[in-house]
Order: structure tokens, then sequence, then C-alpha cells
């Protein structure tokens, strides 16, 4: 097999919201940059992010960035990196104007600002009340943000490589990042993209599962690329569950159908969620929402046949409303549904919406991994924003809007921090490893020649069934420990995936078959992580975590108030401490979650 | 509920560079089941029973735009067709969009389509240093960009045009028109006199003869006629 080197700058993998505003980032500063992307850009899952991004403008209501970091501290039950939640609250406002003068066409209030909805777990005063904080395009915020910033980089003439699906992680012998290999998705040809800095930006992974919101490209590429790279993956025990996936058919309905005034009911057409958080009701944290949810389906008060969803109305609010501020919502109810949102209540279920974990970076937007009895050590030339990263901004459990806003921000300081280093590194790019790139080739020419194996389609199938019994959103000690077992029988058959398809052209169960390498990793990371953390918090409860004066809720911050690090070699664990120290100000102290 | 399995016709054009000498419509079948609502579902299926047919698919919810194709004769998304909407006992006739050059089966390069959006410069122009906060805009200004912004260039539209059949190169065609009005009807823009200019061209936006196909097929149920004849409007209005 054959392959060429191109010598670049930079090479971004992704062109989703945090590539693209790095990117921007990169074209600015004149630098030769090249952004890989499997799917044309708009393409893109960010397109999919209905509600708004977060942004303490306070266009309606007082509002203070030091609330934000309250609630998104609170949010991630103290798992998230205090000192880089400080910053990506306090930068929220500058990339969310700067956003709009990209032309953003985001709704507006009377005066002519930007209109601002609630969202769950978003409160005003540390943690008094609800507050309109998620800066909205009526339901289409990801959609108008994507397009704003492709449409941006059009303008700053960034080099797009459309259709290429980045392979692996060139790395040398010194631990340094030199670029990836990519694949040509039209001829086949294999490339290998020499850069001095390198930035993922490859969305998340959520096809681990069977019941998801994501798009069928959120395969973890990334995750993938760096775990076989020796990189190890942050906190993937903890996956979002969305509340409000349509039941049946996994698409996403926005929080914000809450933030206007929507209401879940069971079957009594209680509005059950009083119970579960006097406080914020149907506005409280995700994790919180999915678990009131799944027991109230648990316990027989499901609605349909199978009594296995539960009800979102919004029949009580005006039609104009939910016509100006919902549009897509209703759409999605008829499309997916067959329910005019008007005047039926949504049918809707917990589905696997987004990683809080990921590959483990700082503030600045560097990979960082222990090294030499260091914790957090830069990774020389790599960088990673968005989804894929983990800051940790969201820890155990992301707030609805921080994903958006982080993809913003740390996309931007991920840009920033590469073109600084740029600035300061020499014109000769470190010489290539012959390994990494033999690595690739191995890969694509075993598939070429795999004569009899595992169905890609089939194989896949069983890793979203067992993740989906095995790791829920509920999880048990006995079913994690056996996930491990059925995920490790199931890594043996991805390394015999077979496809019939031998062309060179557009071979898109051979990119499938090599998304399916990546997706086992996060899958493995997922299940190995979680059978581990034997305490509960944020999105990953388990019944033998016990409520304790000491563990309140099952949370056990005596021993677990650390980050997971998960190395492909061996599986193996290790943990680092959570930065409980902000930037500026103080700590936000340890204590009980309620809503 | 019954999940009951039902047996699905298609005819698909396929065609691989790498193997065929020309293209063929391939005859071949599917079980789906009651859940299998949408097109792209029972494609889904299709695949994984003849891995080799080739489509572009990612959000399944018509947000991404990414598979849009010629369904029984009429652009649309797999993922937005319902499978009851088909008639009964007949083949579904699946080919790629029309016009473009294909890669490989339903997959067509879109390279001239992306071409003329750019070429309107599809972003804001506004020359004045950024405020420090927002620009302001009336919920009423806001307004005017619904139904232009909302656009998710699968180019359903464009290649439905008799006209961007014809002159690909040289008319912008409704997707990349539907753009260009989203910026002259932004009021934060500053261009509109160029953005005029640059369409006042015998092609560029006079090859719209209104046939309105690009309404007809639009999976977003947006108008870019409308948008058109907005445009042609402006250029009238500012000659006089």
């Amino acid at each position: 097999m054959t392959y060429t080197v191109r010598k670049f700058d930079a090479v971004i993998v992704g062109a989703g919201g945090a590539g693209l505003r790095a990117a921007i980032q990169l074209s600015e500063a004149g630098y030769k940059t090249a952004v890989l992307t499997k799917v044309f850009p708009t393409r893109s899952h960010t397109v999919a992010a209905q509600g708004g991004v977060a942004a303490s403008l306070g266009n309606s209501e007082e509002d203070h960035w030091h609330w934000h970091m309250y609630d998104t501290v609170k949010g991630s039950d103290w798992l998230g990196d205090q000192d880089a939640i400080e910053f990506m609250c306090r930068k929220a406002n500058e990339v969310v104007v700067e956003l709009e003068h990209y032309g953003m066409p985001f709704d507006r209030l009377d005066n002519g600002k930007i209109y601002q909805r609630p969202f769950g777990g978003h409160m005003s005063n540390f943690g008094e009340k609800p507050v309109r904080r998620s800066c909205a395009a009526a339901d289409r915020t990801g959609h108008a943000m994507l397009h704003a910033m492709y449409q941006r980089n059009i303008k700053v003439n960034t080099q797009f490589f459309v259709e290429w699906q980045a392979l692996d992680l060139v790395r040398d012998a010194d631990g340094d990042v030199l670029g990836v290999t990519a694949m040509d998705m039209e001829t086949g040809e294999i490339v290998v993209f020499h850069a001095k800095a390198t930035i993922f930006a490859t969305g998340g992974s959520g096809r681990i599962y069977y019941s998801s919101t994501n798009a069928f490209i959120n395969t973890g590429d990334g995750l993938g690329m760096a775990a076989r790279a020796g990189i190890p993956l942050e906190d993937m025990e903890f996956w979002q569950f969305h509340p409000t996936g349509v039941a049946g058919a996994g698409v996403l309905i926005t929080e914000g159908v809450r933030g206007e005034g929507g209401i879940l009911r069971n079957s009594d057409g209680e509005r059950f969620m009083e119970r579960y958080a006097p406080n914020a009701k149907d506005l409280a944290s995700r994790d919180v929402v999915s678990r009131a949810m799944t027991t109230e389906i648990n316990e027989g008060r499901g609605c349909g046949p199978n009594k296995d969803f539960v009800l979102l109305d919004i029949t009580h609010l005006p039609p104009e409303t939910i016509m100006k501020r919902l549009p897509g919502i209703h759409e999605i109810g008829l499309q997916f549904a067959g329910v005019d949102c008007l005047k039926e209540p949504l049918p809707v279920v917990p589905t696997c919406h987004y990683q809080m974990g990921g590959i483990p970076t700082n503030y600045l937007g560097q990979v960082v991994v222990p090294k030499d009895g260091e914790s957090s050590v830069p990774v020389q030339g790599f960088y990673a924003a968005g989804e894929c990263a983990c800051a940790s901004v969201h820890g155990a459990n992301r707030l609805g809007t921080n994903s958006l806003l982080d993809l913003l921000v740390f996309g931007k300081s991920a840009g920033e921090t590469a073109v600084a280093d740029l600035g300061k590194s020499g014109n000769a790019h470190k010489p290539l490893p012959q390994e990494a790139i033999d690595r690739t080739l191995a890969r694509v020419d075993r598939l070429n020649h795999q004569k009899v194996g595992a169905d890609v389609h089939d194989t896949r199938l069983s890793m979203q069934r067992a993740m989906q019994k095995h790791a829920g959103v509920f999880r048990f000690k006995d079913m994690l420990a056996a996930g491990v077992d059925r995920i490790t029988e199931i890594e043996q058959e991805v390394a015999r995936t077979q496809i019939k398809d031998k062309s060179k052209v557009f071979n898109t169960a051979r990119i499938e078959a090599l998304e399916l390498d990546n997706l086992i990793e996060v899958a493995k990371a997922t299940i190995v992580s979680a059978n581990a953390r034997t305490e509960s918090r944020g999105a990953h409860v388990r019944d033998d975590a016990t409520d304790t004066p000491e563990t309140p809720d099952g949370r056990d911050d005596k021993n677990w108030l650390k980050h997971t690090l998960w190395y492909r070699e061996g599986s193996r664990l290790d943990y680092k401490p959570v930065h409980m120290k902000p930037m500026s100000v103080d700590t936000i102290e340890l204590k009980k979650r309620a809503y | 509920m019954t999940n009951a399995a039902r047996t699905v016709h298609f005819k698909i054009y396929r065609y691989d560079p790498d193997q065929d000498a020309k293209p063929y419509m391939q005859d071949i079948s599917v079980e789906i089941e009651s859940t299998d609502r949408k097109l792209l579902d029972a494609m889904v299926k299709l695949k994984a029973q003849d891995d080799s047919i080739s489509f572009r698919r990612s959000c399944r919810e018509g947000v991404c735009g990414s598979d849009a194709m010629n369904i029984n004769g009429k652009n649309g998304l797999a993922c937005l067709t319902a499978m009851d909407s088909f008639p009964e006992g007949k083949p579904i006739v699946l080919r790629p969009l029309p016009g473009l050059p294909v890669i490989r089966d339903l997959i067509v390069d879109m390279t001239q389509f992306f071409k003329q959006y750019n070429s309107i410069k599809p972003y804001l122009i506004n020359n004045d240093p950024p405020p420090e906060r927002e620009r302001l805009q009336s919920p009423e200004d806001r307004e005017e960009l619904d139904g232009l912004y909302e656009c998710i260039l699968c180019a359903c539209c464009s290649t439905a045009c008799p006209s961007f059949w014809w002159n690909p190169d040289k008319f912008v065609g409704p997707a990349g028109l539907l753009a260009a009005y989203r910026f002259i009807a932004d009021t934060r823009d500053q261009a509109t006199s160029d953005r005029l200019d640059d369409l006042e061209d015998p092609y560029r936006l006079f090859r719209c003869h209104t046939i309105m196909n690009c309404v007809d097929v639009c999976p977003k149920g947006l108008n870019p006629t409308k948008a058109i004849g907005k445009i042609k409007e402006m250029m009238v209005r500012r000659a006089v």
C-alpha cells in the first residue's frame, strides 16, 4: 500500500462547532491549516443542537458569570474542574457576542438584544430560581451557529478537506504529536498530514448506545485515535441521557420546550417532577430529570400500550409561542412521533445524548497526560476541544446549553494556544515516525483482505445493545461486571470485522468498519470506568452506592472525588485529582445536590 | 404493539466506477419492521444486507442535509420520507440527485453546488468596528430572516431546477440565491448594493424562470422563488 505526505502548520480534525471555531483562529493568524472532516462542515452534529448557548448577558434579568459558574459546578456534581469552569463562564459573553458579529441570527428581545430563555439547572443568585441565560435562535440554535461559523470560515479562506476520514494519530518516541493519517473517502487514497499542531474536534460517540439522539457520524473517532496512540480517556463512565428523546425514534426534543413552559406528565397526568425537584421542577438538571422519568416508568406510571414513555405537554402554551419559539419541535413531533404538539403531548424517554468525558485537556485546550509524577503535563503539539475533549467543565453531568458554550470557548482557546505555540516553534517539522503510519496501513490492509470475519452491522448492533443493557440510566453492580466481559468479547469480534465491498471509491462500508474500531474503544473505556467507580455521582448512579450521612445519595467524596483515566493498553485505570481551586474566586464548596 | 415485518421492493441506481463499465438499476428487496418509519431506516437495513450500496447520511432528523436523493422521481430527504407514503406493491425508485456528476451510487459530486453558494459571499459584511456587545436588531427586522436562514444546503432545490441543469456554472441556483437574499435582508449587513450588482447578470439571477420546482421539493418548506422575486424587486426599485 502506498501513501503520500503533506505538510501543514496545523491540522484540525473535525469541522463542527469546535473545529470551525479553532479554524477561525488559525486562518486569521495566517497559518497553513488543513481542516479534515468526514462530512461537509454544515452536516456536523452541532447542527442538531436546539435550545441555545449559555451566557450571562443578563438581557432579560440580572445575571452573573459567577452564578453560572456555581450552577455548572453543582450540575457537574463537583467533578468539574473549577478553574476551567470559571474560565468558560467568564468567556461566555465574549464568544456569544463574537458569534453575533459573525452574523448568527439570534432571536431578539423588543430592545433589540439577544433573546434568552430559561434552561435546566441555570439559576440566579447561587441556585435560587431559574434564570433566562440561554441565548437562542428559535429551536435551531446549533444550526444557526454552525452555519454562521462555516460562513465566517469561507470569509477567512479556511482550507477544508471534505469527506476525509482521519485514521490514526501520529506520535513519536518522545510522545509528541506530529499530525494524523487520513483517507480521502472519494478515492481511498491515504495521506499523512504532517503538522506542528494537531487539534482534535471530532465530537462525541453517542453511537455506542442503541438508543441515542446522536447522528450516525458520532463514532468517537478522535477518542479511538487518541486511545490507540497511548493517550488516556478521562471520566468515560459519565454519559448524559437527555430526558426528552422521541420515544422509539430517539430524535432530540430540546429542553427549551420545558424552558418555554412545557411540563412532564406520567400516566396519571401528574406533574411528577414536583415530587423529585420541588424548586426547579421540570427544569432540574438532566440527570435528575432522566432518573425521575425512569423511576416513573419502572414503577408502572409510564404511558402508552407498553407503559414505556412519559408525556411532554405544551398544549397549554399559546400556539403563537410554540410556532415562534419551537417551530422545529412542532415539525419533529409531526415527523417522528405522529403528534401535533399544539394539540397533544409528545411521547418522550431518556435517550443517550452526550459524553461528559473525553480526551483530557486543560482550559487552554492542550491535551494533558500524567508524566513523571505530575497529573497533567501537556502533550507537545496536541490540542482538543468540544465534546471529544474533557476540560473538564461538565464533570459528572452537563447542563443544557453548556455544550455549545464549551465548543465556542475551548475551540477558540485551543486555536489561540496553537497559534501561540506555532509562533514559538521553528520552521522545521520533527521527523515522522514510521510506526504510526504502519498502524494505519495495517488496519486498512486487513479490511481489504479479510475474507471470513464478523459482520460490521451485526457487531455494532451487539455493542450498542450491550451498552444499553449494562450501562444505562441506572447501573447495577452485577450488570456492570457482566458488561465488561460482554464488551471484551465484542472487542474480539471487532478485531476481525469483514466487509464485502472492496471498492476504492467512496467505500462507506469500509468507513463504517474503521469507525467501529473507534466506537469499541469508547465502549470499553465506558464500561471499565463505570464498573470501577463504586459510588453514584451525576449521571453515574449505581445500586450498590448507598445513601449515608458520609455518602449523600451515594456520592463518596472521600474516595471518589477524582477523575478517571482509562488507558487502552491493558485496559488500565488511573486517577487524577479534581481542580477544586478556581482561577480568581473562592472554591465552591462540596455539598449535597438538590434542585 | 405489532412489529410485523413486511417486504419492500426497491429499484436503485448503482454505479461504482471502480467495478462497473456503466450505471444500472438494481432490483432489491428488504424486510422492514413497523418501527422502520422512514425511508432512511429501510435503507440502513438494505445496507446491512448489501454493504456496497452507497449513500450519505448523518443526523437522520432532517437538519444536516446529507441524505438528499431522487425518490420516485422527486428530490427529497430519505430521513423525512415516510415509508407509509409510498404506494403499495410498487418498487421505490431511488436515483442520485439529478444534474450533478455521480461519484458512486446515490452519492453525487456537489462541488458545483457549493461553488455557487460560495460565489454569493455567504457571510455577514459589516465594516464598522464591532461594538463591545451584540449589534441590535429589532424582532421585526430579525423576522425578515425567517424562511431564509433555515436552509440545510441539501441541494434538493438546485438539482430540481432546469435552469441549474443547463447552466450550473453560471446560474447561482435557488439555494445560493436564497442565501444571497438572507444577507441582503439582514439589517446588520452593509453590502446590499454590492450584492445586487453581483447578481445583476443575465445568468446569475435572471436564469430563474419561476418554474418553482425548488419550492415544491424543499424538505424544510422554504421558498427560494419568493426570495428571488424580492431580489428582482429590489433591483427594479433601485433602478428607478
